[in-house]
């Protein structure tokens, strides 16, 4: 059976309305109103495997700051999300913290690296 | 005493770096950048959320990422920061007057460029009737608590305002364990950008009421529940309409204001509708040699025009140190039929100029218009309009030759 969907781009801030036709086994047989190729790759993902980039905080033992920045490298499949969070909630780590640390090397089988995104000092020790 | 500065540029957040860089690229060396906070960043510290740079670098950035690319930069160029210190005052004379742990500190300053960002509205400024109990954070203030400080705001929670700290916060909290009971904005329409509609709230099925807000605050010591009624196209809730939800915290979304107070003492003189200071198309303000750049001259939606201004300001200062010699800016520029604010608000007319500005309305399949009375210079069209999305609009100097006037309107 073809089926369609409006899907809000959420590559860029223009946040394209695009229009997704697809038939029952998820085959994407047209994107309407995308205004990139970025675009496009999105609805066709949205249908297909939805994936989202993750950011959260780690803690940090003996840092200036209580808690360091991360993100993933890349974006994961949506339903590993909770998971993830959960195992991003075990870690603390000992200051000082690089930028670009690569703190979990593959996040639940998905490929994707968990890294910082600032970096956090040890606090001067007195 | 007095320390002489070629350029002082009063905050180290994203619209101070980018103007730093780019006057001291332009040859100024001695610059000053004052920064009230411990670190330079700004804002961008705490949003670690991604998306940032997409305009700019063509990749999606953290907030702490894209700030790191500045202050890397700044560092490299051995720009002097100074941080923990807090701008008391700024003359009409460009005398910058500065406040640290170091004690008290004037410079006089061949051009000030003003970064100072915006604030939040907080819920005396929108009046919300009940008691005061705890719970009550505007999304900024719990945006640094989580994200900073590692101190949880609360369990369960309801959100007043869409614009995009609240919808960020209500997926950065559900994230972290609390219950998002719903996001409640007054407006017919979302003031958040489209796509933080569709990662934050709907991913999570958070409910989004629009045409609704809070009219009651319940509770003693903490926050027990907060009460939510429907409103009618004058904003006044319905009777009959109310739904009570019980939660822990109310998060406030709703708006910010150039932070100006510094620049209300030197006599700069603000436009009512942004909150910044009115500017001719270097950005320069009323006063001459002192220059507004960032959320402290409007509120923004993307970074990445907030850096740009700042370097359109440095430009600017950086020929004002060279010249000293205030350009004449003679055609005024008016936001006409639904627009609500045009950007700059003056302007000479001999140059490649962009304008910025927001619409009232939200608004399928429109045409913005720049007319010299009934003669129109440009239009340009869009398959929508919103109010959350600031609008950028190119005029080449051959374009307004010899106008007398400005308009920019919507053509209906």
């Amino acid at each position: 059976m073809n089926k369609s969907r409006e899907i809000v781009c959420i590559v860029c801030p223009n946040g394209c309305r695009m229009n997704v036709a697809y038939e029952g086994n998820n085959k994407v047989t047209l994107v309407e109103n995308a205004s990139c190729k970025k675009g496009e790759e999105y609805a066709v993902n949205e249908i297909q495997f939805p994936k989202r980039s993750i950011t959260s905080t780690v803690g940090v033992i003996n840092g200036v700051l209580p808690l360091v920045s991360v993100r993933t490298d890349k974006p994961i499949p949506k339903e590993k999300i909770a998971a993830a969070l959960d195992e991003i909630k075990k870690i603390r780590l000992e200051a000082p913290v690089t930028f670009h640390q690569v703190i979990i090397n593959d996040l639940l089988g998905t490929g994707a690296k968990l890294i910082s995104t600032k970096e956090v000092a040890e606090l001067e020790k007195l | 005493m007095i320390i002489n500065k070629d350029l002082v540029i009063v905050g180290a957040g994203p619209a101070g770096l980018a103007a730093a860089i780019e006057a001291k690229k332009n040859g100024i060396e001695d610059i000053l950048v004052v920064e009230r906070e411990p670190v330079a960043g700004g804002i961008l510290n705490q949003c670690i959320h991604d998306g940032f740079g997409i305009v700019k670098f063509n990749e999606a950035l953290t907030g702490p990422e894209y700030a790191r690319k500045y202050i890397d930069e700044a560092e490299k160029l051995q720009i002097d920061i100074v941080t923990n210190t807090m701008v008391q005052d700024i003359s009409s004379n460009r005398e910058v007057t500065t406040i640290s742990p170091n004690g008290i500190k004037t410079y006089k300053a061949g051009a000030v460029i003003l970064a100072m960002g915006c604030r939040e509205r907080t819920r005396g400024a929108i009046c919300i009737p009940g008691t005061r109990p705890a719970g009550v954070f505007t999304a900024g203030v719990a945006q640094n608590l989580v994200n900073i400080r590692n101190i949880m705001v609360g369990k369960k929670v309801v959100i007043l305002g869409s614009g995009d700290i609240g919808l960020i916060m209500a997926r950065r909290l559900t994230l972290e364990g609390a219950e998002v009971l719903a996001v409640v904005e007054k407006l017919p329409y979302s003031s958040g950008l489209q796509r933080n509609i569709t990662q934050c709230l709907e991913d999570f099925n958070i409910p989004l009421l629009l045409s609704h807000t809070v009219t009651n605050i319940e509770g003693h010591e903490r926050v027990k529940s907060v009460t939510v009624a429907k409103v009618n196209e004058k904003g006044a809730p319905i009777r009959g309409t109310s739904i009570r939800f019980d939660c822990d915290t109310l998060i406030l979304s709703v708006g910010l204001i150039p932070e100006n107070e510094v620049a209300l003492n030197a006599g700069i003189i603000l436009d009512n509708v942004t909150g910044g200071a009115s500017v001719d198309e270097n950005l320069q303000t009323n006063i001459p040699g002192i220059f507004a750049c960032g959320n402290v001259l409007q509120v923004h939606d993307l970074v990445d025009y907030v850096s740009a201004e700042g370097e359109l300001a440095a430009k600017s200062a950086v020929s004002y140190i060279r010249n000293s010699k205030p350009i004449e800016s003679e055609v005024m520029v008016k936001a006409g039929k639904g627009i609500r604010y045009v950007l700059p608000q003056t302007i000479s007319a001999d140059k490649d100029i962009t304008f910025s500005m927001r619409v009232n309305n939200p608004s399928k399949r429109k045409t913005i218009v720049f007319k010299d009375g009934e003669k129109r210079l440009k239009k340009k069209f869009f398959m929508a309009l919103n109010p959350a999305e600031m609008v950028r609009i190119e005029l080449k100097s051959h374009e307004l030759k010899d106008i007398s006037g400005l308009e920019v309107c919507i053509d209906e």
